[in-house]
């Protein structure tokens, strides 16, 4: 039996690095959790020709990083990465496993979490350690306005995925130390049995939502496709980009790129306008990042008014038009 | 080649996502919800129609839930489905991801141990975990792709093409294996009527209990799961602000006035103020 102290672990997902900060993120946050079950934060890092990251994750604060460098590593592959990750924490015995939900971490986390017969909560808002120094895993539940805590009693390690944006990063410093643990690959590694045929990079997707200065925000208290169209006039005037709601995605109101939430993009800008939108928590997980919100809505009392800075109780579409009409006035060509 | 062999696994959701909440008794209001066909596990249905149509198929449709579930079942039957399978049983209900997937990997193991291909839906709109997918594969030690748009069969390999993370991804395998269908693709089609009530009447659909599954009955259902739910609450953050109410064109003055400055800060425009240029101080 090994002694070894015990450890939380961040899997390193580098791919996309600049715009990918989730590792990063997590690592931030592990590090304010490490302390009350006396654990080090460790990063872990498959691939090939990788060292930068190692670098960077020490330098964002992990204390440990157990790296496997590889040919055979080179493309993320769901399986040889769970396959790997599986027998690695089988040897080292994290309390905690914690992973970005990008879409990569989002298959290949369950695939672990089968392997090893363990818990695995996604999308997580928020992590904390209880008195019993079990991981706290909040997450939005039972499809509405409900936060549910869940622990993992018994299996290990606690694992849990977490959406970009929902903790900020460290500071970086590349005076930290931390210590690089090579891991070779195991010789009883199976071929994998997907094989990648083709892989190619998309253009950069277009980050103007998360950029802007302003957003207008419109939900299903919009009324209908033609007022929602109102606000894209809006934005205009303002130079604000349009973000939407997922009833008004899947009514088609918008296209599904402008979906603000935990399944959709995470906004901080300087002004969000928020028309029509009651506020729940897997929209309102995605804007908390927001200086200074301005809601409008009919009902005073929904969620929405309640976090908003200024809460407009009137018809959102009116509101809308008015803005309109005020702003052509007042703007200085 | 003998015909091939293809399983859908579906959930039935509530029709609306919020669900009114019983805050005496603490669990959700379902009786008030309708429920439907997940919408991406309706993709995951065409899809397997689109092989069917191509190559020709036998298409299971499974599904655990309680027995109203039954009605997704006919649903994939009036879509195209030759048969539905229905895991119902209370000693199943409260499962987590793990048990969900424990819990199908018997049934097929059990039903149609000689599938090809388990298509399923790459989320569900209720949860969203998109975890059962990539854990049914764990568990029967298939390979599985998630998220896929496009798929072509070469002999028994599978080409997919998917998207992930930015990448524009082809990649094979070799069957049997496991896709999740991204809600990107394959427009689920519209039942026809007569289709639909063929399958009230006559869809061939079977209901299993546990018994039925030679699961391990301590590895089912809320208890065998490891995640515990121990606390369930509603964010009441409040922030004490500012209520703006009225007619709609003094709310609007109110907010110019109070938030003018603020707002031509964001957008980087200047704004004129109103009393100024009435008083006639604007030049
Ligand atoms: C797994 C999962 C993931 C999800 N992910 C997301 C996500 O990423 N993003 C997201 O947005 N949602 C997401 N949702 C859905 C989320 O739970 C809510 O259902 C959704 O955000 C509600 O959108 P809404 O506020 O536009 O609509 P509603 O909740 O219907 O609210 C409409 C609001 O408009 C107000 N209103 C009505 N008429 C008027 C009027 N004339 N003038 C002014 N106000 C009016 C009403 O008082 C109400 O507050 C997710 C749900 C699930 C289950
Ligand atoms: N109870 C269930 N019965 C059958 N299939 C399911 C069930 N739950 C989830 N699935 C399948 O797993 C997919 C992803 O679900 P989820 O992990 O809940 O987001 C769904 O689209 C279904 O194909």
């Amino acid at each position: 039996m090994k002694t070894a102290a015990k450890s939380i672990w961040v899997f390193g997902d580098y791919r996309n690095y600049f715009q990918n900060r989730v590792t990063l993120q997590l690592i931030a946050r592990a590090k304010e959790l490490a302390p009350a079950i006396g654990a080090e934060v460790c990063a872990l890092v498959l691939g090939h020709n990788v060292d930068e990251y190692v670098g960077e994750y020490i330098a964002h604060g992990a204390a440990k990083v157990y790296v496997s460098d590889h040919p055979a590593l080179a493309n993320y592959n769901v399986e040889t990465y769970a396959f790997l990750t599986q027998h690695l924490i089988a040897e080292y015995h994290p309390e905690i496993f914690l992973v970005g939900a990008t879409w990569f971490g989002r298959e290949f986390a369950p695939r672990v979490a089968k392997a090893l017969k363990t818990g695995l909560t996604a999308d997580c808002i928020d992590l904390n350690i209880n008195e019993k120094g079990l991981l706290v895993q909040t997450a939005p539940s039972f499809g509405g306005n409900l936060l549910a805590e869940i622990v993992t009693p018994e299996a290990r390690p606690q694992m849990a995925t977490v959406r970009p944006g929902t903790f900020a990063e460290l500071p970086h410093n590349y005076q930290a130390e931390g210590e690089i643990l090579r891991i070779p690959l195991p010789e009883n590694m199976p071929a994998p049995k997907v094989r990648l045929i083709r892989s190619e990079r998309l253009p950069q997707r277009e980050q103007r939502l998360e950029d802007a200065d302003i957003v207008i925000c419109g939900g299903r208290g919009m009324g209908s496709k033609t007022k929602f169209k109102k606000l894209l006039e809006l934005a205009r005037m303002m130079d604000a980009e349009v973000g939407a709601t997922r009833p008004v995605v899947y009514a088609d109101w918008i296209s599904h790129d402008a979906l603000i939430g935990q399944a959709g993009r995470h906004i901080s800008p300087k002004i969000l306008f928020s028309f029509g939108i009651s506020g729940a928590i897997q929209h309102t997980a995605a804007i908390h990042d927001a200086d200074f919100i301005i809601a409008v809505n009919k009902n005073p009392n929904a969620t929405m008014m309640k976090i908003a800075d200024v809460a407009i109780v009137a018809d959102a579409s009116q509101v809308c038009s008015a803005l309109i009409r005020e702003l052509k006035q007042r703007i200085r060509n | 080649m003998s015909m091939l062999k293809l399983i859908v696994c579906m959930k039935q959701v509530p029709l609306v996502s919020e669900l009114p909440w019983d805050s005496r008794t603490g669990t959700l209001k379902r009786e008030l919800a309708d429920g439907m066909m997940n919408p991406a596990c309706k993709h995951a249905l065409e899809a397997a129609l689109t092989l069917k149509l191509r190559y020709g198929a036998h298409i299971t449709a499974l599904t655990m839930g309680p027995p109203m579930a039954e009605e997704i079942l006919r649903e994939a039957a009036a879509m195209g489905a030759d048969r539905g399978i229905l895991l119902s049983d209370r000693r199943m209900a409260g499962a987590d991801t793990l048990i969900t997937s424990y819990t199908l990997a018997c049934a097929i193991r059990k039903q149609c141990p000689d599938f090809d291909l388990i298509l399923c839906g790459c989320y569900t709109s209720d949860s969203e975990t998109a975890q059962v997918g990539p854990q049914l594969a764990e568990e029967l030690d298939i390979p599985g792709v998630a998220y896929v748009e496009d798929l072509e069969l070469k002999g028994r390999t599978l080409v997919m093409q998917r998207e992930s993370d930015d990448f524009l991804e082809t990649l094979e395998m070799d069957l049997p294996g496991l896709v999740t269908i991204s809600t990107r693709k394959f427009a689920p089609r519209y039942p026809s009527l007569a289709g639909l009530q063929d399958a009230f009447d006559h869809a061939d659909i079977v209901t299993l209990r546990a018994e039925d599954l030679d699961a391990d009955l301590s590895s089912i259902g809320l208890k065998a799961s490891p995640t515990k739910i121990v606390k369930v609450s509603s964010p009441t953050a409040e922030k004490r602000n500012i209520v703006l109410k009225g007619a709609v064109k003094k709310v609007v003055d109110d907010l110019f006035e109070q938030f003018g400055d603020r707002l031509s800060g964001a957008m980087g425009k200047d704004l004129k103020s109103h009393e100024h240029e009435e008083s006639g101080e604007e030049e």
